[in-house]
């Protein structure tokens, strides 16, 4: 192949190295009125009065807006396909706040200083209510989080919000007693994962403006402008014509924006005043008011035959949606999938979990949404379950990983793994990482222990049945090709690579296409940059596309020439007629046939979906040196190899892994998040929010095996988050393996440490 | 209450209005110099990395007024330099979303200015308040190798 395989530099290297405007920030009118959010002191309160006059009087103050001011149909900020399976338990601003920091006003004036100076005369009296801190009270607390009646889910996923239950799932697939009581071997185990927060570099902001035709223009740093702008047609109770959604360069995502956060605010107040605005977020804001992972709590029993088949998985959750349910459904289904389906052998499953309301912030997505947290307690307690059977942890592995042309237990009734090199992933990594030829726990210093540990980790490609994408091609006058998406790029090099597969198909070379994205106003529908889906679902997309194009073009060429299509090639530059009696450049091709009478402008079009979801797999080994005085870990070496279908771009690839994997010893070793006894979240700044610094590690090696996945273009599965599974449970059974003792909980913290090792 | 000032920005004269707390970093972004940007305005990722007198500074941490008779520099005003250490990062994919790129880059031609010939812990420790949430950093160290390596032949 000419370009898919390709290590491209990015696309977009030039414009985002240069310091040029490319991000929502650099593009905000000067002229724009700034909004600063007031917010609750408060975990819990409702609010009995506020007086915005003296407010109101600072000059320059324009307005103040508060609960009586906004429409009051309730909406989910979560970036999901219509019919969210997220509850509508969110207004524009509430009568409640339910967290420390929730939004109780906006100040909007002409400049920051002012806003600033009018936001903390905004007086506001509170009725506070009890809280609650701790998913083990949520259920049936006498305080229920969200007691409106309004409250409403578009079809059941196990919510009571009386009870404080955002949701429920439970799956059970055979008798989990009966096939418990005749293992050999079981392990019980409980593990505790934080709400880590993406922390992308850039913190959520957009821009709002009227354009020439009265609508509303909201320029957002999102994941998702096609689910915003129907996010703000139900908040703002205005038809999804009226608005158009924009997403410039974004300076990291994460799943972060894959919720909507700062657009309603801003939108609101554009709409309303017919004022360009401005809202953005500072760091303590982007920590506190936006949506993290899900805090989980597990209960975990897995059991295996003296011969190491796992038979059973016993799953349970109690997880933390904070103050509104986004992605509370998702994540927690998402979960089941991506990691027991690892186990081909099974006999028996129970998945289950309840989120519940609490006032902490509000979870939401965050990359491996669902799976990274599941993959944590299953992942451990295999390792933990191997030491019981006295089997090597990654034997144990290979013994019971499903293989192509199974169904695991959890997997639908035709849903069967079509492809992937595991059995070649798991021996790379062996060898990469020496596993056979060292010992897998050693002596360093006198304090100072080494250990070696492994995870495995699904994750899907797009949400099966559900994402659909379609890509635009067409062919400019001047012989340039313009691709239309509306997936978005945050970095990841999601555009390059649509790019690389679609001039595949043209066989054009790159710099003859050029990608415009994002901008619903232009771009075809697309539910955005979310669940691994960019290069499978929209890459399937921008393949066909191409075909269309290339097609038309041909048909085209064969009608003027009055010759059939098979007699003619087609390079992406250049129409030739096999026989050499005809040449004709794309250029004056496009020319010819684009202006004039009864021309027209050819574009190839497409639109695909899947009805499955072909999971990428990563094995990883972590090497860490733990000091037996303090606990400290330092992760000295990561090993990982992933089998994520055909290399699009290589080079891209391996620095999403890189990224991926330390972003997982970032939750694995140091993001700590902490609230004080009175609901405030201390964690809200990079001093106390720590995410890795290139001194916390060691060198991370990664490689590749590359399968062929048929459903979709050129052999392709997902990259973007199967590499952040692997990080938490490989340290953790790295530890293991060092000093012998099971870390349950996350971060994994000198202090943490220390006190499994004085326990074990 | 807001001061003139002048201010020396890339061997340019500019006459600019300044709050006596303003942070040179929004002084800078009120020129049109974006690749300077904030992060955290808690000094601790280094996304609004600049020079003065040749110096690497937080600029979100340093009043606008301190930088009167001073030299600034930022990365638009590197031109050619700051172009191929662009390349060079490009080139091993390690300007993912790009965000915390430029400020690491002014750290790294401060670097080179200080030691040519570094070794992969001394980068590592230079740059250790430089941020970066995408790339994981293995990248961009390579990047850096690559621009160290051509501009000390
Ligand atoms: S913005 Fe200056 S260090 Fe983060
Ligand atoms: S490239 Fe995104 S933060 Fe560094």
């Amino acid at each position: 192949m000419k370009h898919v395989g390709q290590s491209y530099k990015k696309v977009d290297a030039e414009t985002i190295l240069s310091g040029r405007a490319a991000y929502t920030e650099d593009f905000v009118p000067a002229h724009a009125l700034v909004i600063k959010v007031k917010r609750s002191p408060h975990p819990f309160a409702e609010i009995v009065s506020i007086d915005t006059s003296a407010a109101m009087k600072v000059p320059g103050v324009e307005a103040v807006f508060t609960y009586k001011d906004v429409p009051q149909t309730r909406f989910t900020l979560a970036g999901q396909t219509y019919p969210e399976a997220s509850a509508y338990d969110t207004l524009i601003l509430d009568k409640v706040v339910r967290y420390v920091g929730d939004a109780v006003a906006f100040v909007v004036a002409v400049d920051e200083e002012t806003a600033l100076k009018a936001e903390a005369l905004v007086k506001v009296t509170y009725d506070v209510k009890k809280p609650i801190l701790d998913i083990h009270e949520a259920i049936d607390n006498p305080s229920i989080i969200h007691n409106e009646e309004d409250l409403s889910y578009n079809f059941p996923v196990g919510g009571d919000p009386k009870r404080n239950i955002a949701c429920s799932y439970k799956h059970v697939v055979g008798d989990v007693e009966v096939e418990l009581a005749a293992c050999d071997y079981v392990h019980e185990g409980k593990y505790f994962d934080q709400a880590t927060v993406q922390s992308a570099m850039e913190t959520f902001r957009c821009f709002s403006t009227i354009d020439q035709f009265g609508r509303l223009v909201v320029t957002s740093s999102t994941q998702i402008p096609f689910h915003v702008r129907r996010q703000l047609a139900r908040a703002l109770g205005i038809s999804a014509s009226k608005i158009r959604l924009i997403k410039p360069r974004i300076g990291g995502g994460f799943g972060s924006k894959q919720t909507a956060c700062v657009e309603p605010a801003c939108a609101f107040v554009t709409w309303k005043l017919k004022k360009p605005s401005v809202l953005i977020y500072d760091r303590s804001e982007a920590n506190t008011c936006s949506t993290t992972r899900h805090a989980r709590e597990w209960t975990i029993r897995i059991g295996a035959t003296k011969d190491g088949f796992i038979r059973v998985i016993d799953m349970y959750t109690l997880s933390d949606a904070g103050a509104y349910g986004y992605h509370a459904f998702t994540t927690l289904t998402a979960g089941e999938h991506k990691s027991i389906g690892l186990y081909g052998k099974l006999k028996a499953v129970r998945y289950e979990g309840d989120v519940v309301y609490t006032n902490h912030s509000s979870g939401g997505a965050f990359r491996g949404y669902g799976a990274t947290e599941a993959l944590w307690p299953l992942e451990n307690a295999v390792s933990e379950l191997a030491k019981k059977i006295d089997m090597d942890e990654i034997e144990l592995r290979e013994k019971n990983v499903l293989r192509v042309g199974e169904r695991a237990l959890v997997f639908g009734e035709d849903e069967r793994l079509e492809s992937g090199l595991i059995p070649e992933a798991i021996a790379r990594v062996k060898e990469l990482s020496g596993w056979d030829k060292r010992p897998h726990s050693w002596q360093i210093d006198e304090t100072h222990r080494g250990g070696l540990g492994a995870a495995m980790a699904f994750q899907g490609s797009g949400v099966a049945k559900i994402d659909v994408a379609s890509v635009e091609i067409r062919l400019q006058e001047e012989g340039q090709y313009t691709l239309y998406t509306g997936s978005t790029d945050m970095g990841m090099g999601a555009n390059t690579v649509l790019q690389q597969m679609a001039c595949e198909v043209l066989g054009c070379p790159m710099a003859n296409m050029h990608i415009y994205e994002a901008d619903t106003d232009v771009v075809p529908f697309d539910p955005g940059s979310y669940a691994s889906s960019t290069t499978y679902v929209t890459g399937t997309a921008a393949k066909l596309a191409a075909e269309d194009l290339r097609k038309k073009i041909i048909e085209l060429a064969a009608k003027r020439w009055e010759t059939s299509i098979d007699r003619i090639d087609f390079d992406g530059l250049e129409l030739r007629m096999r026989d050499g009696s005809q040449v004709l450049s794309i250029e004056a091709f496009a020319e010819r046939e684009t202006c004039g009478v009864n021309r027209q402008q050819l574009a190839g079009f497409a639109t695909w979906s899947s009805p499955t979801s072909p999971p990428p797999f990563m094995i990883g080994v972590a090497e860490v040196s733990v000091d037996t005085e303090t606990g400290k870990v330092v992760p000295t070496h990561f090993y990982a190899v992933v089998d994520c279908g055909t290399l699009v771009n290589p080079m891209l690839a391996h620095v999403q892994a890189e990224g991926g994997i330390t972003q997982g010893l970032g939750m694995a070793l140091t993001e700590e998040v902490r609230y004080s006894s009175t609901g405030r979240l201390e964690t809200n700044n990079f001093m106390h929010y720590k995410v890795p610094t290139r001194q916390d590690f060691g060198p991370i090696t990664v490689d590749f095996v590359e399968s062929y996945e048929p459903s979709g273009a050129f052999g392709v599965k997902s990259i973007g988050e199967v590499v952040i599974n692997t990080s938490c449970p490989a340290v953790h059974n790295a530890i293991l393996q060092a000093v012998g003792a099971s870390v349950p909980n996350l971060p994994m913290i000198p202090e943490e440490v220390f006190m499994a090792m004085q326990e074990k | 209450m807001s001061l003139t000032l002048q201010l020396n920005v890339n061997g340019q004269l500019y006459t600019v209005q300044a709050a006596p707390d303003e942070m040179l970093l929004t002084t800078l972004r009120n020129l049109g110099l974006y690749s300077v940007r904030c992060g955290c305005d808690t000094t601790n990722c280094g996304l609004c990395t600049i020079w003065v007198d040749g110096e690497i500074i937080l600029s979100c941490a340093y009043l606008t007024v301190r930088a009167q008779g001073h030299t600034i520099t930022t990365l638009e005003g590197l031109k050619e330099e700051a172009a191929f250490l662009g390349e060079c990062l490009a080139s091993e994919g390690a300007d993912q979303c790009g965000y915390c790129t430029t400020g690491m880059m002014m750290s790294v031609m401060a670097l080179r200015r200080k030691k040519a010939h570094p070794t992969d812990q001394e980068i590592k420790d230079f740059l250790v308040g430089n941020l970066c949430r995408c790339t994981g950093y293995q990248s961009q160290l390579r990047g850096i190798r690559k621009y160290l390596e051509a501009m000390a032949q």
